[in-house]
């Protein structure tokens, strides 16, 4: 007897839960916006100091890495499972790349003195604590999602490799990819408002 | 479920960049208070193409569209809820 299939109930689920990250994120964007609000001079000189070019070279990287999710559902409805596992090894190793840049990133920002509860912040403007404060929180609950999207990708890429994941049965490729796009959607966001703020 | 061509693809991922682009030059012109605007539109755009090609949205049927807009719309409530208290903190004289 063939298992009752539920491929839209499952997809539902997955945008329920979607639903939830957006208002988690959303609250960390009006705490940003009334910020933005108050201090704006101080938000403003807080972003000449971030990399626009690490910024922007990130944002292409999540962008190419959504084309190869998409892409590797594209390829499995037409059962191609050698071109859906290369295009996810592509989407992961995007996201290991973007996380490379990210702790550079970081990790020359620290060096300047620049971190949660360091002399420079907690002794200079409120506004410019407040921003990096910020900065930090975003990027890093936005990094941890990197994480465990590249972990739900790697259950994909090793489900569609055993051929569990199938041409008739890849609900769990698309809600893994669903996630994917909805970290990328939320960097598409922090993007202008940490990096560009004029 | 509806296939999406890698043709429309790769034309999705190059309007993206070309707006990623955009947001970046304009964020070099001072154009006042209207370039948060600006930046926000551009990242709305983006983040419509990605609804609309890389999550298939409109696949999902009208249960999925509309509540996503329900979600995007509560999200609207809790900044103008928010805004209509921090912006006019200290403006009425009790």
């Amino acid at each position: 007897m063939k298992p009752a299939m539920d491929d839209r109930g499952k997809r539902l689920g997955m945008w329920l839960f979607l639903y939830t990250e957006v208002m988690l994120f959303g609250g960390l964007f009006v705490l940003y916006a009334v910020y933005f609000s108050m201090y704006a001079s101080d938000f403003m000189a807080g972003g000449k100091e971030l990399d626009r070019f690490f910024g922007t070279v990130n944002t292409v990287i999540l962008l190419v890495s959504s084309l190869a999710v998409a892409a590797s559902i594209t390829a499995v409805q037409r059962n191609e499972k050698r071109a859906s596992v290369v295009w996810l090894t592509a989407a992961i190793l995007c996201g290991a790349l973007f996380l490379i840049n990210k702790y550079f990133e970081w990790s020359h920002k620290i060096h300047e003195g620049i971190y949660p509860g360091s002399d420079d912040l907690i002794y200079g403007e409120p506004g410019r604590n407040i921003f990096f404060g910020l900065y930090y929180i975003i990027t890093g609950l936005h990094g941890i999602h990197i994480v465990i999207g590249m972990a739900l990708l790697g259950v994909a890429l090793l489900f569609t490799i055993k051929g569990r994941i199938t041409g008739d049965n890849h609900v769990f490729l698309e809600n893994a990819g669903l996630y994917w796009h909805l970290v990328d959607l939320f960097w598409i966001f922090i993007f202008p408002l940490f990096y560009l703020v004029l | 479920m509806h296939r999406v061509s890698y043709g429309t693809l790769s034309a999705v991922l190059g309007v993206l960049l070309v707006l990623t682009g955009l947001t970046v030059a304009v964020s070099y012109v001072d154009l006042g208070a209207f370039n948060v605007w600006l930046a926000l539109g551009i990242a709305s755009t983006k983040a419509s193409l990605v609804l609309l090609f890389f999550m298939h949205i409109r696949d999902e049927g009208r249960l999925v569209v509309l509540s996503f807009l329900g979600t995007v719309l509560f999200l609207a409530i809790m900044i103008a809820f928010t805004f209509c208290d921090v912006a006019f903190r200290g403006h009425i004289g009790i």
